[in-house]
């Protein structure tokens, strides 16, 4: 099946109307030495009732946070996400619909990504936002790119808590640029020291980019951070936040973050096996011109009615060329859209809600933990937000695999080359958000104490 | 961090947007009934906003609360309060002011609007897709990780070459890594000065921004008749000196609409001259199982699953641009690449590519929209993916066809068997002569309930129109009558035309305003 609506007789008629005999004829420019002679070798078509089945046999084999009590962050979170979402989202006139370049044929797609910059700009404390970038790595890239081009300076400083997929990504966009990324290590706290930070920065600085909660869960002293970048003029500061943590914590622009990005996903995205996620990219408005990625704006049709449409497309590709912003001619539309109507759904209250719960509950739980003898955390004087480092009585790895026959989604181990491979083998990041229930939390202890603990005190 | 639920909570103020704090707002008198009238406007969300509304909630919290201090506790989110039912109409006002592939005919070109198939969307909510984590165990995500490599080894063979990588999140992204990795052959080998790409000028702008982003510098190369000119691209590789050029970025079919029969013979000098043929696989969906680029010469090239394999475009996206390379480019691939694995006899995700140009992106790509393909790939099978290149080549030559007497097409000339592949343009100087704009026809169709096509792209006060394959002829007839109904309305200078479109929800925009004085925020002093 692949959905064509051409009648054997139309085709016909169509072939006639153009004036040839064949549909191989409007192939002629093809070389005959260049066409393909046989089939592709492919599996032969399936119907939609044999794809029905095989899809639910794939995704039957996989065990996740659908079947599994998920305990894993480490920059995927599994939040609740409200009915509503997937039935807005999935409306054909959203999901079938281009990048709204006619804005009269998409005003209801530029509404709601005027509403979403709107929203993000309100998360981050900042002046605007863009309508979304592909993922937080990639956004961490872009608005280090935006200090190079704002500044013209050769040296990105990064927190080596930052994310490591973020650190990773970095060091490609600028490996074959006349740009330096130095990485600066965390103190013995598991956070950056603003002073060690203040000693590396130089005149030659473009940015300073922090992450907090960082990569580990541990709040970061952002304002001291942005203080320090700030010692240089035009050295700009630039935050990775978690967007469900501006309901509850500091957000950037309180803190002196000029930039700020993040992962959007836990904004209504599912867990999905890493993606599509998206990019959320807020700054102050000195920097509107030089943000990468699509804008939408406000204005006026000739009766003065209030109408939205794409804006400052000359930082684009496609009139710029090599000399645009960023190669980037999409926004990750239908995310965003899940980002609107997740915040919308949520409210203020709500969003303050979950992170509020999701706090507590891993406080619960990190207490907890650490109350089994062999366990300890690993930074207990460090404030952290969902999400914390355990120090463990056997390798991590063991403890994941053992925890999923328990019904526990447990990890990452913190010394794979997925995870930057920066921990000691022992190291276990737990994360707990408002889905995970006292029962769960109760019972992933019980697990821990009966397996590992030497014995557990109460 | 001992629980101290005792100890009073800091929480951040919940402050609403678009209703004024201080005011004393009542329900009386804050809002006044009118008649719907000529195009009513869909208020903000925000101004929408009513302190005290939910749409949802959430359970009370189960756990002893662990005191939060003030230092850490901002100011909270200045989002919209408001009820289920009122954010279901305001989201589906939305979705009324919107144009889509479901509801009108869009044929823009270069984009592929093709039907988005219902099975690919049920396939990519099964939780057993969507509930699992990036970095679990492999043993616990077999069945997502064989249908990645599946679609690895669809890919390949679609292409004609010998290794895809699925991790890009869109097209342009695609060109980047292939870039790099293009790049980075050539320092492994000795030849870093490799570092001028060509691109012929009718080049998607992605491409010369890819370029810029690797530090490679983009030389461009005319033109003749909407191909690659091949004398000026010797010239220009003669000028250059061809020990500088790394790649040349080719649309094939172009997106002039055609198909470049000297493909090979252009691969050929590119070859000779040490470099190598990229492919912007933007018009895969003319040459499905009719030829690979493999087979004609091609190095590297991207795919656009939003395109060609009908996974939705969404306002924009979430797109996906899965690369293909040949075995000598293969070792510089992004890490990690889905295999099977024989010794441990499970598919897994190998990070062990010493030559490997790393990360360029968070994960591992774009897997809602990878499984869609899958679903896509699998529905057609060999002979639907053939005839998916067919169709949308004989709808594009038909409507050519039917069009080309009023609305000029430079490049399709079935006098001289000269056809198009699945999309063409249109040039339709006889008509602008008669003082209207492009932007008058375009805006025009919408009133038809048809989508503008692609506009000034490639060349200036073009039209580029692409049906797809999943249009009836009906649909084609209805498109064809109404740009005919257009000529007419110019030829007897209607004045409609000039103030389309007649029938939207807004008319047209001050863009310009828009872009002087940039607003892209509500806020609350508006």
């Amino acid at each position: 099946m692949n959905y064509t609506q051409i009648t054997p007789l139309e085709r016909e008629e169509m072939l006639e109307a153009i004036g040839v005999a064949g549909v191989d004829e409007l192939f002629s420019s093809i070389h005959p030495d260049d066409r393909l002679a046989g089939p592709l070798n492919l599996p032969p078509a399936a119907s939609e009732l044999e794809l029905q089945n095989e899809l639910n046999a794939l995704a039957e084999e996989n065990s996740g946070a659908h079947t599994h009590a998920c305990f894993m962050g480490a920059g995927s979170y599994d939040h609740f996400i409200p009915t509503l979402i997937d039935q807005v989202v999935g409306r054909g006139e959203f999901l079938t619909a281009y990048t709204p370049y006619q804005a009269e044929a998409s005003q209801g797609a530029l509404q709601a990504f005027f509403e979403f910059q709107t929203q993000v700009a309100g998360l981050a404390a900042l002046d605007v936002a863009n309508a979304s970038l592909y993922d937080g790595a990639t956004a961490v890239a872009e608005a280090a790119m935006l200090a190079v081009n704002v500044n013209g300076r050769r040296r990105v400083l990064v927190a080596s808590t930052v994310h490591p997929d973020s650190r990773a990504v970095l060091r490609t966009y600028f490996e074959e640029l006349p740009v330096t990324v130095v990485e600066i290590p965390a103190g013995p706290d598991g956070i950056i020291d603003p002073e060690a930070l203040a000693q590396a920065i130089d005149n030659d600085t473009a940015c300073v980019i922090v992450q907090s909660p960082n990569f580990h869960g541990l709040i970061e002293d952002w304002n001291a951070c942005f203080e320090a970048a700030h010692s240089i003029p035009k050295t700009l500061g630039i935050a990775v936040f978690n967007p469900i943590a501006c309901g509850l914590l500091n957000r950037p622009g309180e803190c002196g973050a000029d930039v700020a990005v993040a992962e959007g996903q836990p904004l209504g995205t599912p867990l999905q096996f890493g993606g599509p996620y998206l990019g959320l990219f807020a700054a102050k408005n000195a920097f509107v011109r030089k943000m990468p990625g699509r804008l939408v704006g406000e204005t006026v049709d000739t009766d003065g009615r209030r109408a939205f449409c794409l804006t400052l497309q000359t930082r684009e590709q496609h009139i710029r060329r090599e000399k645009a912003t960023s190669n980037i001619c999409t926004n990750q539309g239908l995310l965003a859209l899940r980002a609107t109507v997740f915040l919308n759904t949520l409210g203020p209250q709500g969003l303050a809600e979950m992170a509020e719960q999701s706090y507590h509950k891993a406080h619960y739980l990190a207490t907890r933990i650490a109350e089994i003898t062999g366990f300890a955390l690993k930074y207990p004087d460090t404030r952290f937000f969902n999400e914390f480092v355990v120090t463990c009585p056997a390798p991590a790895a063991a403890i994941i695999e053992a925890a999923v026959h328990e019904g526990f989604l447990l990890g990452p181990p913190l010394d794979t080359p997925a995870t930057g491979a920066q921990g000691s083998p022992n190291d276990l990041l737990i994360c707990a958000t408002e889905k995970r229930s006292r029962a769960e939390l109760d019972s992933l202890v019980e697990f821990l104490a009966r397996e590992y603990g030497l014995q557990t005190s109460d | 961090m001992k629980s101290t639920h005792a100890d009073a909570l800091t929480r951040p103020e919940i402050h609403t947007m678009g209703t004024d704090k201080d005011a004393n707002v009542t329900t009386e008198n804050i809002v006044t009934a009118t008649p719907r009238g000529d195009r009513p406007v869909e208020p903000l969300v925000f101004e929408k906003s009513i302190p005290g509304q939910r749409a949802v909630t959430l359970p009370p919290l189960d756990v002893p609360e662990t005191a939060l201090p003030s230092e850490i506790v901002g100011g909270g989110f200045p989002g919209a309060e408001i009820g289920q039912l009122d954010l279901m109409r305001h989201y589906t006002h939305l979705a009324q002011r919107n144009f889509s592939v479901d509801g009108q005919f869009y044929p823009l070109g270069s984009c592929t609007m093709k039907y988005n198939p219902r099975i690919n969307e049920w396939a990519a909510s099964l939780p057993g897709f969507t509930g699992l984590h990036p970095l679990q165990a492999e043993t616990e995500t077999q069945g997502l990780l064989r249908l990645l490599f599946e679609l690895r080894g669809f890919l390949e063979e679609i292409a004609g070459l010998d290794e895809v990588c699925l991790q890009p999140a869109a097209g342009a992204h695609g060109e980047y890594t292939a870039l790099k990795v293009i790049r980075a052959f050539y320092h492994d080998h000795g030849q870093s000065q490799r570092n001028k790409v060509l691109a012929p000028d009718t080049a998607h702008g992605t491409n010369p921004a890819s370029c810029a982003m690797c530090g490679a510098n983009v030389i461009t190369v005319p033109s003749a008749s909407g191909y690659t000119d091949v004398d000026a691209l010797k010239e220009v590789i003669d000028r250059e000196g061809a020990d500088t050029i790394a790649a040349f970025m080719i649309t094939n079919p172009n997106t002039a609409g055609l198909f470049d029969s000297k493909i090979t013979e252009i691969a050929g000098i590119m070859h000779e001259a040490g470099g190598m043929v990229y492919l912007d696989g933007a018009n895969m969906n003319a040459i499905l199982g009719k030829a690979r680029p493999g087979d004609f010469g091609v190095d590297a090239m991207h795919y656009n699953t939003h395109k060609t394999f009908s996974t939705p475009h969404g306002c924009g996206g979430p797109g996906s641009g899965p690369i293909a390379v040949t075995t000598k480019l293969a070792p510089y691939l992004p890490v990690p690449q889905v295999e099977y694995d024989d010794v441990r006899s499970m598919f897994s995700l190998n990070y062990n590519r010493p030559k490997s140009i790393g990360k360029v992106r968070s994960f591992f790509g774009q897997i809602g929209v990878l499984i869609r393909c899958w679903a896509y790939i699998r529905s057609c099978g060999p002979d639907g993916l053939r005839d998916v290149a067919e169709m949308s080549v004989l709808n594009a030559n038909y409507l050519a066809s039917q069009l080309h007497a009023r609305y000029e097409t430079p490049y399709f000339e079935p006098g001289k068997g000269k056809w198009c592949a699945h999309e063409f343009i249109t040039v339709p100087k006889s008509l602008l002569a008669h003082g209207v704009t492009l932007l008058d026809i375009a805006k025009r169709l919408i009133d038809y309930g048809i989508h503008p096509p692609t506009m000034h792209w490639p060349v200036h006060d073009c039209l580029m129109v692409e049906p797809t394959e999943t249009e009836s002829k009906r649909t084609l007839d209805t498109f064809i009558d109404a740009m005919s109904r257009i000529a007419d309305e110019i030829e007897s200078h209607d004045d409609a035309m000039h103030d389309a479109p007649a029938d939207a929800p807004v008319r047209r925009l001050d863009e310009v305003a828009a872009s002087r004085k940039p607003r892209l925020t509500f806020t609350d002093s508006q």
